[in-house]
């Protein structure tokens, strides 16, 4: 049961990804990755609250009772996001009002309930900490690389907008990559997100295909001893 | 492995295999397309050879990439036909580009990765069009004129270079040669509130539809007739589909001849006849069972009146047959046959 840190560390990223694996959190990752700057915006957001509210419910653990857990998790989760969403109001107010309910939505979003429940309440505090910030980071990485995708196909530029998060520096940070671009409105609109992130979801499985194939190819016993220590 | 023998005869050999199927479906649309190309142009062959062959090389790319026999599939002409269908609901002198994202849209998206012919739920020809629709509403809704009505025509070498590279030749531009459609045209000029009779006073309204379109829905009801006469599409769904239009219309029309278009028109103006029999019986993404085909057509022909009436786009053909492609499993699953010797009930 008891997981090494470089398991939870390759679980959150890659092998159990909120987004890519788990299918979790769709509302809020099929809306806001209309551009890059939105998907980071709201991963960052995301991430902080997976951090905190696992922190809090494997620090919580011992003393709160089975029967009641949910509602506690769920406690938790919208005091640590009203918080977030109080702060994100107060530093980075335009890019607030653009990710609009989506904030406060994230208490809703079932990946954080779920990691409470399936992982921080039954281990302890650094390594619940730990597996709420690499799910975070898986999900903020799709949700970056869907954004990206989106906005490159459907308005030609990459990180419009930046100054929303950057500051005035972030203005320079726009990269237009085709001037005069007629725009792809498919890939704005909500199909876009929807086929984007199939096609992602598909490139990850034919990466993990072609990895099961390249380790057939290697000896075989060893693994087999492997696996065999790591269970007993 | 078990060995089939085959038993002594008589037999059958069933001459339809999907080529000869899809080679009729071409030979039926030709008189449409003659008679189209005659009344907008060069444009619309430009858009057809365009199409096709785009079709024909991202579906040898796709069954590369799924590791399917390329040859047996690629001349089994449902890529061609396809291409011809998204190629005819495109404007007539559409950019290359758009031509080409359209079908390649629709082979990769709507044809392959649902797994190729047989596995589409979708009519990809229709995914196309109304992805284009819905991406570049600009070019989409740009018609040419009909050429009777035009003032300028342009020759061959022309259009190729307008379809290029945008370029017209001096003295003429976008605007003289294009024109709303009678679709169009008729849902503009009812949200100035305008009366019928002053709107179908224009030119562009014709006899029985459009000026040009209805010649151009005739020859595809001739070829429609021909590819039920040949048995390839059954008689349901076109019938189903026309008479729901005619029907719902007409009820419309005679409740307000002023604010509703005559059901004549609704038959013969943008794609309700194509639709009727080249789109909507398409035999994979449409209802099987002969009950639920009458269904399924009458869907998409109460649909397509319902948002060519209210809805925000001029025609809607696509979007009813998309629709009705939705609904079409849980149709089959209502109106299955009883099966022989099982008790019908009551």
């Amino acid at each position: 049961m008891d997981k090494s840190y470089s398991e939870i560390n390759r679980e959150g990223l890659w092998t159990n990804n909120v987004a890519l694996v788990q299918i979790l959190g769709l509302c809020p990752l099929l809306a806001v990755t209309s551009t890059t700057i939105n998907g980071l915006g709201l991963g960052i957001a995301t991430t902080m609250t997976l951090v905190l509210s696992s922190l809090i419910v494997s620090l919580i653990r011992h003393y709160v009772k089975q029967e009641v857990r949910i509602p506690v998790f769920v406690m938790i989760i919208a005091s640590v996001v009203t918080a977030i969403e109080l702060a994100m109001n107060a530093y980075f107010h335009e890019l607030y009002k653009i990710l609009g309910i989506f904030v406060p939505l994230i208490v809703t979003n079932c990946a954080i309930l779920g990691r409470a429940e399936a992982f921080a309440f039954k281990n302890t505090p650094g390594k619940a900490a730990m597996d709420g910030f690499m799910m975070g980071i898986g999900f903020a990485a799709v949700l970056i690389v869907l954004g990206a995708m989106r906005e490159i196909l459907g308005q030609g530029t990459f990180f419009a907008q930046a100054h929303l998060m950057f500051g005035e520096i972030g203005r320079m940070m726009t990269i237009t990559l085709v001037e005069d671009y007629r725009g792809f409105l498919l890939a704005i609109l909500p199909p876009g997100a929807f086929i984007g992130l199939g096609l992602l979801i598909a490139v990850k499985n034919v990466i993990d295909e072609r990895g099961k194939k390249r380790d057939a190819k290697k000896i075989i016993p060893v693994t087999k001893i492997e696996q065999s220590v790591a269970t007993g | 492995m078990i060995k089939l023998n085959t038993p002594s005869s008589p037999h059958f050999h069933g001459p339809s295999t999907v080529t000869t199927v899809m080679l009729k479906v071409m030979l039926a649309l030709l008189p449409g397309i003659l008679i189209y190309a005659w009344m907008f142009g060069w444009g619309v062959i430009i858009n057809i050879v365009l199409a096709s062959i785009t079709a024909l090389a991202t579906e040898a790319l796709m069954l590369r990439m799924r590791q399917r026999p390329v040859m047996m599939y690629l001349f089994d002409g449902s890529a061609l036909v396809t291409a011809m269908l998204l190629a005819l609901a495109l404007p007539p002198l559409a950019p290359w580009w758009l031509v080409v994202i359209g079908s390649a849209f629709a082979i990769i998206f709507a044809k392959h990765l649902y797994g190729g012919l047989g596995f589409n739920p979708f009519n990809p020809a229709m995914v196309g069009y109304v992805m284009l629709l819905i991406s570049f509403p600009r070019e989409m809704t740009s018609w040419l004129a009909p050429l009777s009505l035009g003032e300028q025509n342009l020759s061959l070498g022309q259009s190729l270079s307008f379809v290029f590279s945008g370029s017209l030749p001096a003295g003429l531009s976008l605007d003289a040669l294009t024109m709303a459609t009678p679709l169009d045209s008729l849902k503009t000029e009812l949200g100035l509130n305008k009366a019928m009779q002053e709107i179908t006073a224009s030119p562009i309204f014709g006899m029985l539809g459009g000026t040009g379109w209805e010649w151009i829905n005739i020859a595809f009801l001739a070829g429609g007739l021909w590819l039920i006469h040949k048995k390839i599409i059954s008689w349901h769904v076109p019938i189903a589909m026309l008479g729901s239009l005619a029907l719902i219309s007409f009820l419309f029309f005679i409740i307000k001849p002023g604010a509703y278009a005559s059901p004549l028109f609704h038959l013969f103006s943008g794609g309700a006849i194509l639709g009727a029999f080249f789109i909507a019986t398409d035999p994979v993404s449409g209802a099987t069972t002969p009950k639920g085909r009458l269904y399924f057509g009458a869907g998409v022909g109460v649909l397509t009146y319902i948002i060519r009436s209210w809805g925000g786009y001029p025609d809607a053909v696509a979007f009813s047959v998309l629709l009705m492609n939705m609904a079409a499993p849980t149709i089959d699953y209502y109106t299955r046959p009883r099966v022989f010797g099982h008790g019908g009930g009551n």
